[in-house]
């Protein structure tokens, strides 16, 4: 017989953990949820847009009835569970339905909290927690006059604003000077209160309730300070409390909410508790993301797989109202050293403030423009060094360089015919419609379901903007370290180290020493581990063929038709009559359709056949041509100008200069693609500034460029060091790639690579440690003694035959 | 060793292809026939499945992509296909048509 777990509370927290559990463990439970409301489970975060009118109750339904019903699971609506008989392991519910399980969880959610003044129970006052709260506000408005909204927080404005969209004449009453104190300082909390002026709500500060008044209904409301004013609704909303009664009765350790560990799991090991009832670490949640990581991981202890530990959330809170942006998160008030970077501007209503500690964000609040919100929460989260960009991080991550949605950077203000996701178009209306369509709450579902934000990733904060918006909060969980794929929960550093540590040289034993949750990988983690491992141990590890993707194995581009796009190495950009005869012979013989002049300075054959690769190559080989790797994860080309044997400007050789950096790291596996590019003069022809590593010839000899990137997101380089001979451009360069080959993630750029660890740590590996660079440089030497031999002429020569030949061609059907 | 046929004893008859070991583990090799190309694919445990050789997301070439557990990814825009029914992997949709395999005897057999 299967177990049976029964899940009290009906709301977001509980029934994501069914959904999680269902996902991984479909067949493990008879599952019976008991609800106090007569509905599904809806989104209780957007009943401020059903107040404002904005949106219908269908609108925000997650779980309709035919859900759980297509799941198996018994759902008892309006039945309010008033007990728990721990001993017989079963629920008993108002009407006296009882329930047995094996497992419980509780959601039980939380009360919003009434001030308990004379009055308080006058028909008219009410809270604004469900759907017939909403109800009651709607049919107020449509008879009444005057809103009273006591709270002048993120669920007291909300009502405010959606009671004011209604017609009614709303005043907010707030005990404090500043309106939502808890995450917005005076100034922030002043603009925010003037621009709700300006949409015609009425504020009292500093108003302390006294009695509300009314015989029948409520009439009015009066101050501590004598003050009085007339009211036909009151909404209370100051607050909300766990809704801890019920654990409590049944004798659960309770605090402020129901204490449970890091598994989920309250004192009692067969019951678990998620959401806003639950009390982890002395913290209680009101906030959407941290219960959904709740659920995942109480889901992951449900089905007995037993790994993951909830370790706390970080979160940050979003203003519902329309027009008002308003963004916080983590403290923005400081403290013992810290400091407030401040970006103020009135008349555009605009005022970003971040915290800062030791370079680290501790807090972020913003009004007017929150369009960086989600990117300043991210930095705080992952507790990024913002040292390097500290001049710059204020004006947000549009400086930085971005095409492919016409530097588009506020969702909201978007038709939703607008392109978001330029690599895979995707528009606005398409992602807000899988969204809704398809229940998506988190930036992968979003990837997985529209493609959106998955190719190049540029439009990630407009898709983390759009979620937002449609869904009414900030759903993205809190990141620690990102597992490298689904098949672990190691992180690249971590499989890096241990990669290190003890020795590891193939990935059957990279996979049985980290306990890979999957038999033999995936398409993300076996390339990765794959180049890892060469990287480590250039000298004993062997590389596994079948974890490259088609280009390393083929080495050539594979095409959209299925051809392959060939591209010998030129040297520095420097060609001969010989080799451009060999590769005109070559195009004509194999009836090449198309010869293309790359970027790189090197000349592309593109729609070669598969089965035609080792002969071209072979032909090729002839004219001393050999690979150029413009398919790999490796050095690519050496861009140079002509320098100064023939410019009149030139001041350096920057041809040979190329010439000898493309020798020297050619054949070199790296994380990602490396390009390089040397320039004569300050003129820098060589687009030098744009590259992964860049030389640029001054008089008293050369600048040394690194992290530079001329694609989706262009970036220039930072400047490393000046350097004066050839000799040192070389050893520079050579600890550079190696430091970004041990170091950098798998698929990572050196722009994104510098921008994660800093240029300040990069120099401080490269410049200033002289014995730790010359270390690094005799370590790239080393590896490239064993990578650097011709991929193109061992295969012309017959080796992975298998690789270009068909294994059989069946003319006749009937053969 | 013997792997059953994915299928049903198909109604045109069986042809040989070759020998098991010249398909790679976690690989896989092409045979063109008249209707097109068929990917056969070898997963680590030695059972072997074929494909029509197009993604049905862009028609990519399927034999080229990356095989792992029971599925392969698609070497242009890393769509994965599961190997046995030719569907791709939720919350993509699409197939790729399949083709009953056997191997008996170290050798493969395919119908198409």
């Amino acid at each position: 017989m299967k177990q049976r777990l029964v899940l009290v509370g009906n709301g977001m927290a509980g029934v994501r953990t069914l959904e999680e559990l269902l996902k991984i463990a479909p067949d493990l439970y008879d599952i019976s949820v008991f609800g106090a409301e007569p509905h599904g489970n809806y989104n209780r975060i957007l009943l401020s847009p059903v107040l404002s009118g904005e949106k219908k109750i269908v609108d925000i339904m997650l779980n309709d009835d035919g859900w759980y019903a297509s799941n198996g699971i018994q759902l008892h609506k309006r039945k309010k569970i008033v007990r728990i008989d721990r001993r017989a392991r079963k629920v008993i519910a108002e009407d006296s339905t009882e329930e047995p399980y094996h497992r419980l969880l509780l959601a039980t959610g939380s009360n919003p909290f009434v001030i308990p003044v004379p009055g308080h129970d006058l028909p008219g006052v009410i809270t604004f927690r469900d759907i017939a709260d909403v109800d009651t506000m709607i049919a107020a408005s449509k008879n009444h006059r005057h809103a009273v909204v006591i709270g002048g927080g993120l669920l007291g404005l909300e009502a405010a604003n959606g009671l004011k969209a209604r017609g009614m004449h709303v005043t907010v009453v707030h005990l404090l000077q500043t309106l939502m104190e808890r995450q917005l300082d005076d100034v922030a909390g002043g603009l925010l209160q003037q621009s709700l002026v300006e949409r015609g709500i009425e504020f009292l500060l500093g108003a302390q309730t006294q009695e509300i008044l009314g015989k029948k209904r409520v009439q009015g409301v009066r101050f501590k300070d004598g003050r009085e004013i007339s009211a036909d609704l009151v909404v209370m909303a100051v607050g909300i409390r766990p809704n801890i009664e019920l654990a409590k009765h049944s004798g659960l350790h309770c605090e402020r909410g129901v204490v449970v560990n890091d598994t989920l799991q309250t004192y009692d090991p067969s019951i678990y508790a998620v959401g806003e009832c639950v009390q982890h670490r002395g913290q209680t949640y009101g906030l959407v993301a941290p219960l959904f990581e709740q659920a995942k991981i109480c889901a992951n202890h449900l089905a007995e797989a037993g790994f993951r530990r909830y370790e706390g959330s970080l979160t940050s809170t979003k203003l519902k109202v329309t027009g008002v942006d308003v963004f916080s998160a983590g403290d923005f008030s400081g403290g013992d050293g810290a400091e407030a970077i401040v970006l103020q501007d009135p008349t555009r209503g605009i005022y970003k403030k971040l915290v800062v500690k030791d370079n680290r964000i501790q807090g972020a609040v913003m009004i007017g423009d929150t369009g960086d919100g989600a990117w300043y929460f991210q930095l705080m989260r992952e507790g990024t060094n913002i040292a390097d960009i500290r001049s710059r991080v204020l004006f947000g991550r549009a400086h930085l360089g971005d095409s492919g949605h016409s530097g588009q950077h506020t969702a909201a203000d978007m038709d939703d015919g607008m392109e978001v996701c330029g690599c895979n178009g995707v528009c606005k209306g398409a992602i807000v419609k899988a969204i809704v369509d398809k229940k998506l709450f988190t930036l992968e579902d979003v990837r997985a379901h529209t493609k959106a934000s998955s190719s190049c990733g540029s439009c990630t904060g407009l898709v983390e903007q759009i979620l937002a918006s449609t869904l009414g909060g900030d759903y993205s969980a809190t990141p620690k370290e990102k597992p490298m794929c689904k098949c672990t929960d190691f992180s690249h550093d971590e499989v890096r180290r241990v990669i290190r540590e003890q020795h590891l040289t193939g990935i059957r034993a990279v996979m049985d020493s980290l306990q890979w949750k999957s038999p033999d990988g995936c398409s993300t983690c076996r390339p990765a581990l794959n180049f890892y491992l060469l990287a480590t141990w250039p000298a004993q590890a062997k590389d596994d063929y079948q974890s490259r993707f088609i280009n390393e194995r083929a080495h050539a581009n594979i095409q959209k038709d299925g051809s392959y796009s060939v591209i010998p190495r030129i040297w520095g950009g420097v060609t001969t009559p010989k080799e451009l005869r060999a590769i005109a012979d070559v195009a004509e013989k194999f009836q090449v359709p198309e010869v293309k002049i790359t970027g790189g300075q090197r000349i592309d054959l593109l729609g070669v056949k598969k089965e035609q690769l080792p002969a071209v190559w072979a032909e090729l080989n002839k004219a001393g041509l050999v690979s150029g790797h413009a398919y790999g994860k490796a050095l690519r080309t050496v861009k140079t100008c002509v320098g100064s044997d023939w410019c009149r400007f030139g001041i350096q050789d920057s041809t040979a200069m190329g010439i000898k950096l493309e020798k020297m790291t050619w054949g070199s596996w790296t994380p990602h693609k490396v390009k390089m590019a040397v320039s004569g003069c300050p003129r820098n022809c060589a687009e030098a500034t744009i590259k992964d590593f860049g030389a640029v010839a001054i008089d008293s000899g050369w600048e040394l460029h690194v992290g530079g990137n001329g694609g989706v997101k262009v970036r220039a380089t930072d400047l490393l060091c000046k350097v004066k001979t050839q000799e040192e451009v070389l050893e520079y360069c050579g600890a550079y790639l190696q430091l970004y080959r041990e170091e950098a993630h798998y698929l990572e750029r050196t722009a994104p690579w510098i921008e994660r660890v800093g240029l300040s740590y990069v120099k401080q590996r490269i410049v200033e440690d002289a014995t730790g660079r010359q270390a690094l440089y005799r370590r790239f030497l080393e590896s490239q003694k064993y990578f650097q031999h011709d991929p193109w002429a061992e295969r012309a020569a017959g080796a992975e035959a298998h690789e270009f030949t068909p294994l059989r061609a069946i003319v006749d059907a009937s053969a | 060793m013997q792997i059953e046929a994915k299928k049903l004893e198909p109604a045109e008859g069986w042809v040989e292809v070759g020998a098991l070991d010249v398909i790679p583990r976690l690989g896989a090799r092409v045979i063109h026939t008249p209707g097109g190309d068929v990917a056969l694919f070898r997963t680590a445990d030695d059972e072997v499945f074929a494909l029509r050789d197009r993604c049905p997301h862009k028609g990519g070439p399927l034999s080229q992509g990356i095989v792992y557990g029971k599925k392969v990814a698609c070497p242009l825009h890393n769509w994965s296909i599961h190997l046995d029914s030719g569907h791709a992997v939720a919350p993509d949709e699409g197939c790729a048509g399949t083709f009953p395999v056997k191997v008996v005897n170290g050798v493969v057999y395919l119908s198409f």
